[in-house]
């Protein structure tokens, strides 16, 4: 049963860690699929950005089979849709809204007239919106009637390339060219008739969320992992237990003659069983697990990466039959020395009573052993490098060496209690606490992980939260902050706020993208202004920072960007803009925590000079503290459409929290029941090994003392354990607190927070495994002190 | 200090109450197929520094009695007046009390504490009874021919020096009554003579009440008195 318990619940947390990856993982592909048909080759601006629509005109008249595609991100009341303008007469066959040529009705409308946006049923239930409806985006421009269209990609609008240029305020600008399957264009063609303006890449290489949101997948996966392994340790735990209470079956078997190899097999068919139904009842849990997830997950992506994920789970086969793979590979790992004991299980083995003394020190010898292998494995792999692979195998192996030597640890504590002790109860209570250390070691060292575990990542995330809060302030100094729906309203705000008397000083904050070996960047201009020079936060600057950022051919690079790029103050960086290159100066790094693309931060001058699509709508306002909410009404009365989005400096701050406290709200999740999962193995083996302790405790009453008395002392003992488990959980919680936040943050998003300290937590920790020890012993207990003496009894007359 | 009982010592205890007196007792068994009846009715006394010798066939009942009488187990119906106190009458705390300051119990198992050493095991109910006496442990351990295995396991003895154990401890608290369910079951037949000498001799020189289940006539025989448990009530022989 608990066996059973232990292997659906460990495939559970781990087939739905995996679902959600699988799920997010076929968005991102469903969303660059969806237009171009996936695989496919197609060109994107070779300098990042957009490029002009004369280039496509060029190819087309050279005979290269393109299609046009613009894609922007823009607002619906306060909904994220990306908006899809495509052209579905050139689109290539295999892309799956390209069927929709069939439908000459749709096509009609959707190419004359106001047009046709389409979005998946999905979309539109999450935009509350019905077809027909025309919302406005955040521009204050109407979109086409919508319909639904099941094959558009999630999050989505799709309308034809004319409207979306109207929409996103891009005219004669595209984002890609889609080739045909059998366009023939190489290289050397592409620079004939284009130049160097556009590349050719592989459709499947640009999959930008994916590569984005590596690091947090990769994250999901780790905690999965986790909690697979402390699953297994219970699987582990029961599956011993039971073979030890089976053993003599197996010996009187063996004794009369069944051939050993033929008992493994029978154990064999009878652990592939437990993997089916155990496996199955997983994946449902699994599939439960993910689903409560999702939202989460999905937000937390959406509002950190922009990107979409379709919140109806859909999951294919070879999801549920990696969950089976994991419950098997459990199951046979867990009973794999069950299995060997079996093999040499002599056929005539004389009924001894178990000498456990020496069994005990065998076991405790190689624990140590074993701890010590485990230990040397971490040191290895912290010296192998500092990718994220190794720094999850360090926290892996330092884990495992800790929760090994675990025992040891208590039977050490035992012993010399034992030896303080004078009372005889206290001496038999020290005494037998060491014999039940090998029973309950499994779950006491899952307990140990999940403690550790919950500590470390609790400790992080507190970090990162006293980070992100100090370093959100002193980011967010300006007042106001306003999106203009087009760089037109922008000027004219511009211009009217400059006659404002509340206003001490408007900041444009322009942005451009650009691409630095691949990788997304995003390009934000800067003002000289005491709003930038006395508080933005830089963790590393040359003393003259602020003014040779103005003054020179400067920037300031995000730390997650210079560490991507490898460079450091002083360095020279190329940067693609819009003609050429331009070459800077690195004069500073700042901190940019939680943005997945690389920031590079320039004057604002030289951003208007380098990028000629810089967007030119986004502003900072510093207006008098008092006068902001009266200010912020009556910029809205008087330029309604004009403004896209203005938020004061506090909601802008509480909107980034709130995707902060999101990105983490899954990693509790599944910190929480690891957790759980670790009380649960305490239950199941405490609940196992209650027959035995029945037998240990007999005597003690039998020689004088009460049910309840020793009744208190299984408690004292049990709770002790956990004690001690959290005890030793605490440094090495610490520890993987400081290698999440110096090995895999860094290698993961490529900043480093300060490693701080969180006593008050580590109490919180404490007091948890006293509650998840007291509760998962209440049962066990329970029953004990109320064993009817015939129970008690029954131990003097079997044989034992 | 040790107490070496005068002939008078002994005859002035003898003509005192009885040390255990047993009256109407009855216990059955209830299980799945219905309720067992094992005793139906037992009676009998048994003074200080007495030996009684209880046989039967197996199955017959005769551990379930020595629970009873060793406040181990609950009668149905019945009274066992141990020193002159009801059992029935007792908490559970003050029956715990009695067991280990009145009664010295040898399992047919033992029943050593795996993991005490010799030495504690055998002074485990008299340290728990608050009446640890080193040197009578001593001279016990000595009589036993246990003193040059204090330090040893219960697991790294062999089954006679276990017996010897359980008998040592039992005696360590210098128990009113002694309780003992074929404390001779494992042994050889020279072993077991020589352990029931033993305990005779011991139980003599402490002067407390001897019970002691077992299926050996012989062994029967070298107590004072034998009754035989026989469909559910007690036989004289
Ligand atoms: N816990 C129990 N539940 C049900 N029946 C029991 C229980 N304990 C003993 N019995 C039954 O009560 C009867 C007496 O058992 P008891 O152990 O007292 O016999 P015994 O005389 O000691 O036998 P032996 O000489 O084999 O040790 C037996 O028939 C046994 O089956
Ligand atoms: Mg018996």
């Amino acid at each position: 049963m608990t066996l059973l318990a232990g292997l659906a619940i460990a495939t559970a947390l781990w087939s739905g860690v995996q679902a959600l990856n699988a799920q997010a993982r076929n968005s991102y592909d469903a969303a660059t699929a969806a237009i171009s048909g996936g695989g496919g080759r197609m060109l994107l601006a070779a300098r990042g950005g957009l490029f002009e629509q004369d280039l496509f005109v060029k190819l087309r008249r050279a005979g290269v089979e393109v299609s046009p595609v613009l894609e922007g991100a823009s607002r619906i009341g306060d909904k994220n849709i990306r908006i899809v303008g495509v052209e579905p007469v050139s689109l290539p066959r295999r892309s799956p809204i390209a069927h929709m040529r069939k439908r000459a009705d749709i096509l009609d409308d959707f190419l004359t007239g106001e047009g046709r946006a389409f979005a998946s049923p999905q979309t539109l239930r999450r935009l509350d919106l019905a077809e027909g409806a025309q919302p406005q985006t955040e521009r204050g421009r109407r979109l086409p009637p919508l319909t639904a269209l099941a094959e558009a990609p999630p999050g989505a609008i799709v309308v034809d390339i004319g409207v979306a240029q109207r929409l996103l305020d891009r005219p004669g600008k595209l984002s890609r060219l889609i080739l045909a399957d059998d366009a023939a264009l190489d290289e050397a063609r592409l620079k004939r008739v284009a130049g160097d303006a556009l590349r050719l890449v592989a459709a499947d290489d640009d999959s930008e969320l994916a590569r984005l949101t590596d690091s947090f997948h990769l994250n999901l996966t780790a905690f999965g992992f986790l909690a697979f392994l402390v699953g297994l340790f219970i699987v582990h735990a029961a599956y011993g237990l039971a073979f030890e209470q089976r053993l003599p079956t197996l010996r009187t078997l063996r004794a009369l003659g069944v051939a050993a190899p033929n008992l493994v097999a029978a154990m064999a068919c009878e652990i592939a069983a437990f993997t089916f139904v155990a496996g199955g009842a997983g994946l449902i849990g699994g599939y439960a697990i993910a689903q409560a997830l999702l939202p989460n997950v999905a937000r937390s992506l959406e509002s950190l990466y922009g990107a979409q994920i379709s919140e109806s789970l859909t999951l294919d086969a070879r999801w549920g039959l990696s969950g089976l793979v994991m419950a098997g590979a459990g199951a046979v790992l867990a009973a794999a020395s069950g299995f060997a004991k079996t093999m040499r299980l002599p056929p005539l083995s004389v009924a001894r009573p178990i000498a456990w003394r020496a069994a005990h020190h065998r076991y405790l010898r190689r624990q140590a052993a074993f701890a010590t292998i485990a230990l040397v494995a971490a040191i290895c792999a912290y010296d192998f490098g500092k990718g994220l692979a190794s720094g999850f195998a360090v926290i892996g192996f330092s884990l495992l060496a800790a929760a090994l030597f675990l025992p040891v640890a208590l039977a050490g504590f035992l012993a010399l209690s034992e030896n303080l002790a004078h009372r005889p109860l206290a001496r038999w209570f020290f005494a037998d606490g060491r014999q039940e250390i090998s029973g309950l070691s499994l779950a006491l060292m899952a307990l140990l992980v999940a403690l550790a575990a919950n500590i470390g990542v609790g400790g992080m995330v507190e970090g990162f939260r006293q980070t992100f809060t100090r370093w959100l302030d002193a980011r967010l100094v300006a007042e106001v902050y306003f999106e203009a729906a087009t760089p037109a309203d922008a000027r004219d705000i511009e211009a009217w706020a400059r006659g404002q008397p509340d206003i001490s000083a408007i900041l444009p904050v322009w942005r451009a993208k650009t691409r630095i070996d691949g990788w997304p960047i995003e390009i934000v201009g800067m003002t000289a202004h005491e709003t930038y020079s006395a508080h933005f936060p830089l963790i590393e600057a040359t003393p003259d920072v602020w003014t040779a950022l103005h003054a020179q051919d400067a920037v300031l690079v995000s730390e997650q960007l210079a560490r991507r790029l490898g460079v450091g103050l002083g360095s020279a960086l190329d940067i693609p803009t819009s003609r050429r290159d331009w070459r800077a100066r690195v004069v500073g790094i700042f901190p940019d925590y939680g943005n997945p693309k690389g920031q590079l931060r320039v004057d604002h001058e030289e951003l208007k000079r380098y990028f000629d699509d810089a967007s030119g709508v986004h502003y900072g306002l510093r207006v008098s503290p008092d006068a902001t909410a009266r200010f912020i009404d009556n910029m809205q009365r008087r330029f309604d459409g004009a403004i896209a989005r203005i938020l004061d400096q506090s909601e802008l701050k509480s909107m980034s929290t709130e995707i902060f406290e999101r990105t983490f709200a899954v990693t509790a999740a599944l910190n929480t029941l690891t957790l759980i999962v670790s009380g649960v193995a305490l239950f199941a083996s405490l609940l196992t090994l209650s027959d035995m302790r029945q037998a240990r405790i007999a005597p003690v009453w039998a020689l004088g003392a009460t049910r309840r008395e020793l009744a208190a002392l299984e408690m004292i003992r049990v709770v002790a354990f956990a004690a001690g488990a959290a005890i030793l959980a605490t440094p090495l919680g610490l520890f993987m607190t400081w290698c999440l936040v110096a090995i895999v943050n860094v290698a993961a998003f490529g900043w480093r927070l300060p490693f701080q300290m969180f006593p008050t937590q580590w109490l919180m920790v404490f007091l948890i495994a006293l509650c998840a020890a007291i509760l998962a012993a209440l049962i066990p207990v329970a029953r004990l002190a109320r064993a009817a003496p015939t129970e008690l009894l029954k131990v003097f007359s079997n044989e034992r | 200090m040790s107490i070496h009982a005068t002939p008078e010592y002994l005859e002035a205890l003898r003509k005192s109450a009885p040390m255990l007196r047993v009256e109407g007792l009855r216990k059955s068994y209830s299980t799945p197929q219905g309720a067992i009846p094992v005793l139906c009715g037992v009676d009998f006394t048994l003074a200080a520094g007495a030996s009684l010798a209880l046989t039967g066939e197996s199955g017959s009942g005769k551990s379930t009695l020595l629970h009873l009488v060793g406040a181990l187990d609950d009668a149905d119906a019945g009274e066992i007046f141990l020193d002159g106190v009801a059992l029935t009458l007792l908490s559970e705390r003050a029956r715990a009390a009695l067991r280990r300051e009145k009664i010295g119990v040898v399992f047919q198992q033992f029943n050593l504490i795996p993991s005490l050493t010799v030495a504690e095991n055998l002074g485990f109910q008299a340290r728990l009874a608050g009446r640890y006496d080193a040197a009578w442990q001593d001279e016990l351990a000595h009589r036993l021919g246990l003193a040059a295995l204090a330090a040893r396991y219960p697991e790294e003895l062999s089954g006679g020096q276990q017996q010897r154990v359980a008998i040592g401890r039992a005696l360590a608290v210098r128990p009113s009554l002694l309780l003992a369910d074929e404390p001779t079951g494992n042994l050889d037949e020279a072993t077991g003579d020589n352990v029931l000498a033993l305990a005779l001799d011991l139980v003599a020189t402490t002067g407390c009440a001897f019970l002691m289940a077992t299926h050996s006539q012989r062994l029967a025989a070298r107590l004072q008195r034998r009754v035989r448990l026989d469909g559910g009530v007690l036989a004289a022989q």
